[in-house]
């Protein structure tokens, strides 16, 4: 009897296809199956909108192309939507790169908002506006730094499950928001509204006569200033030494608790800075939506990205269009919002595809195997 | 050079697939994209853009769309002329969505939900040629902006008229004995009172308006009635409003109403209804017989295409910026209205109905009559104000002749309701 384990024996059929690990790929042969992928995602929706509806597929991608970049303010919002997903992607990076799943960015952007819009209404025109901003912007990084500490802390100390606990905390974060809404809305509408709107205490002033651009400016920062940290500082390559095993770091010195709490810290504080930016620079507001699930899509962007940021640069920049040019979509066309996010959804599985097709290549039958058989 | 070949192979199989896929089409309708273009950007007279928390598949948001469309059909308005803006949050988006159309050539931008009021009030401040309505706001009058308005139905009327639906069902309920202190003990307070409930959103003045004169309805037919009111802490939550439901049901309650978005409450009420319990609803917004169709007696609702029709025949003569600070109306332009009765009505509740809406119609009924109802204990009187700022003082005092005026912009009060008493008879379970 032949064990079942065995390999197949050479007079058995081989699979018609066969997936084999890609060593490496040139650099311009991944960009052409990335962008082959792309097109052939594009080719699906095509279908899509001409199965559902009498569309014109061509006029449709017309219609995504002028909502997300049809009229200068189209351009910044755009560029806002972008700039404020990096931002948190940029945050989650080194967490991730250390295998510490930050599943919590909701809550720490939250917790950063909630703490810029106590500052705005309590101490707005009160306090010198500069300083307030400054108060705000500080405070948010370190309430978001709290937030991710907590479970960093536990994780480094006894093990516990950090992707359940940043999780809770996200619910934690939500709970206070919703709290302090009821608390600052005396109507009890359940909406604090726009924050010092005739003051603009604590708002961040426009840079060029543009709303969005302080957003994008300290986006641009953060993300420079991430790439240097996470390829050419110490902190940089400990991370990934303690990311790819922690005994090696042990052996190597690395004190692999304190990389945890001082990787959450930067980490959870930029997610908190982003809760600061959506408040002061953007929406002028807290409400349970401040953060609005960016938390999660920033996963997306940093494994999309591998933790590179310019390469997470490039995802949310298609992520920030195919958002805005389905809005649009469903503005032009009268199309439901639910069809339009479908297209963004074919679109990004085509990209997650082409991140497959780059490690893994296809192999068909040989003609010699089929001759055997 | 295999791994080559057939990536490269591969690759042009796509690519073709793609080349066929997208060039067929192209010739046919490069003509018609083209025309789409050009109506965008040729387009000199002004447009009217619509920003809405929901889509169609959403009551509250399906009513204002229905709304929009006939009061544009009835004026000649070609569906060209209006941009439509769906589920926008809350938040910045409004903002966005509301920049984006004046960028469009909007000179009439609407937004549905309150919570979009903050956002239209700051763009309309940066666009004094636009006119902006924020419907159900309350914020306008006091904005200082020439171009910013609000408007609300006087949906207490509809409340009232769908309470006196639900008063005629009670009182036939305890006149065949269905609801008794033998039968149903649950159903009575201590002081002999019949239990009512209400699934509330907010402790929100637009609510507690609205609860009020549904509480007043029942009353005026069954008069020892009690209502519990609980609430949801949001605008729409199926599971939330059942569970509220359910637990009103547990209490005892025999009618439940509701000020809140889906059809949560109804489903549970019926499923109660279903079992035994004489239990019935009365919804809102939109009829709830498809779901209840043994516990929905009717629902309070709004024909907002009389106000679409008012504000957008003043923007076609070029008056937008003169359409009312504080727009508000009833039963008297048909703004409001209660949904078909079900089949679980009580006998004669269309004439109560009938009879009811005409009194309201031509004046000689006043749902905020003072004489009906007491606020702990005593009348109100000309000297009860409400606090809009809540500041600590009364802001405004609409008890005119033994009438609380709701909604007043004949007086220069503002549209969205303030009737924000919690009077006698009713329990507002606020702090859960």
């Amino acid at each position: 009897m032949r064990n079942k384990y065995e390999k197949p024996h050479d007079s058995v059929k081989e699979p018609l296809i066969h997936l084999v690990r890609r060593a490496d790929i040139p650099v311009a042969k991944a960009w052409l199956i990335r962008l082959v992928c792309v097109l052939a995602g594009l080719l699906v929706c095509a279908l899509f909108i001409m199965s559902i509806t009498s569309l014109n597929p061509i006029s449709v991608y017309a219609s995504m192309f002028s909502g997300a970049f049809g009229t200068s303010r189209r351009i910044w919002q755009t560029l806002k939507d972008m700039g404020m997903l990096l931002i948190i992607a940029i945050g989650l990076a080194p967490a991730f790169k250390l295998r510490f799943w930050n599943v919590g960015a909701e809550g720490q952007i939250l917790i950063g908002g909630l703490v810029s819009a106590a500052w705005m209404i309590h101490l707005g025109g009160k306090v010198p506006g500069f300083f307030l901003i400054i108060l705000m912007a500080v405070s948010a990084a370190l309430a978001g730094a709290v937030w991710g500490l907590i479970p960093a802390y536990f994780k480094a100390k006894y093990k516990t499950n950090e992707t359940l606990f940043t999780l809770m905390m996200n619910y934690v974060a939500l709970q206070l928001v919703e709290f302090c809404v009821d608390l600052w809305d005396k109507k009890q509408s359940h909406s604090v509204g726009i924050i010092n709107g005739d003051t603009k205490a604590g708002w961040l002033s426009p840079l060029f006569g543009q709303q969005f651009a302080p957003v994008v400016l300290i986006a641009a920062i953060l993300t420079a200033a991430m790439y240097f940290y996470m390829k050419h500082s110490k902190h940089g390559f400990e991370i990934s030494v303690a990311g790819e095993s922690e005994n090696t770091a042990r052996y190597a010195g690395i004190s692999v608790s304190k990389v945890i709490l001082r990787t959450m810290a930067i980490s959870a504080g930029i997610c908190g800075i982003a809760g600061f930016l959506e408040v002061a620079g953007v929406s002028h507001t807290i409400s349970s939506l401040t953060a609005g699930g960016r938390g999660f899509t920033a996963i997306i962007v940093a494994w999309l990205g591998k933790f590179n940021p310019l390469a997470m640069s490039l995802i949310t920049a298609i992520l920030a269009f195919l958002s805005r040019g389905a809005n649009q979509i469903a503005s032009d066309f009268n199309f439901n919002t639910y069809a339009s996010e479908i297209l963004t959804g074919i679109i990004l599985f085509f990209i997650l595809a082409s991140e497959f097709f780059i490690n893994y290549q296809i192999r068909f039958r040989s003609k010699k195997g089929k001759e055997a058989a | 050079m295999k791994k080559v070949l057939t990536a490269a192979l591969s690759a042009l199989l796509a690519v073709s697939m793609a080349a066929c896929g997208s060039s067929t089409p192209a010739s046919e309708t490069e003509g018609e994209s083209g025309n789409t273009e050009t109506t965008d950007t040729v387009e000199t007279d002004g447009k009217i853009g619509v920003i809405l928390v929901g889509d169609e598949n959403e009551g509250y948001t399906a009513a204002h769309i229905e709304g929009i469309k006939k009061a544009a059909e009835d004026l000649g308005i070609s569906s060209d002329k209006i941009m439509w803006k769906y589920m926008i949050e809350e938040n910045q988006a409004c903002a966005d969505a509301a920049e984006d159309l004046v960028d469009q050539g909007a000179t009439l931008v609407i937004s549905n939900s309150y919570g979009h009021q903050t956002y239209m009030q700051q763009v309309a401040a940066d666009h004094e040629d636009v006119t902006f309505i924020s419907m159900t706001g309350d914020t306008a009058a006091n904005s200082g902006l020439a171009n910013f308005k609000n408007a609300f139905n006087q949906t207490y009327q509809s409340r009232y008229v769908s309470g006196i639906v639900g008063g005629m069902k009670l009182a036939e309920l305890i006149e065949n004995g269905e609801v008794s202190p033998e039968k149903t003990p649950d159903a009575y307070t201590a002081d002999g009172d019949v239990k009512i409930g209400y699934v509330g959103a907010f402790p929100y003045a637009e609510v507690v308006s609205g609860f009020t004169a549904f509480y007043l309805g029942v009353k005026a037919i069954v008069p020892n009635v009690h209502m519990i009111v609980e609430y949801t802490s949001s605008w729409a939550d199926q599971v939330a409003e059942g569970t509220t439901a359910e637990k009103l049901i547990a209490d005892g309650c025999v009618i439940i109403s509701q000020h809140a978005d889906t059809t949560g409450a109804p489903s549970a009420i019926q499923a109660a209804n279903e079992s035994g319990k004489p239990v019935y609803s009365v919804g809102y917004n939109v009829s709830m017989l498809e779901v209840a169709p043994k516990a929905a007696l009717t629902s309070a609702s709004n024909d907002w295409s009389v106000y679409y029709n008012y504000a957008f025949t003043q923007w076609l003569a070029g008056k937008a910026m003169d359409i009312a600070v504080d727009w508000s109306e009833g039963y008297e332009t048909g703004a409001v209205n209660v949904t078909k009765l079900g089949d679980s009505c009580a006998a004669g509740t269309d004439a109560k109905v009938a009879e009811v809406e005409a009194a309201i119609k031509d004046g000689s009924l006043n749902v905020f009559d003072v004489s009906t109802f007491t606020v702990n204990g005593a009348e109100l009187t000309e000297k009860d104000g409400c606090d809009l700022d809540f500041d600590g003082t009364a802001d405004i005092f609409p008890v005119k002749d033994g009438v609380f005026y709701e909604s007043d912009t004949k007086d220069g009060f503002r549209s969205a309701p303030y009737f924000s008493f919690i009077i006698d008879g009713i329990d507002s379970n606020s702090n859960n």
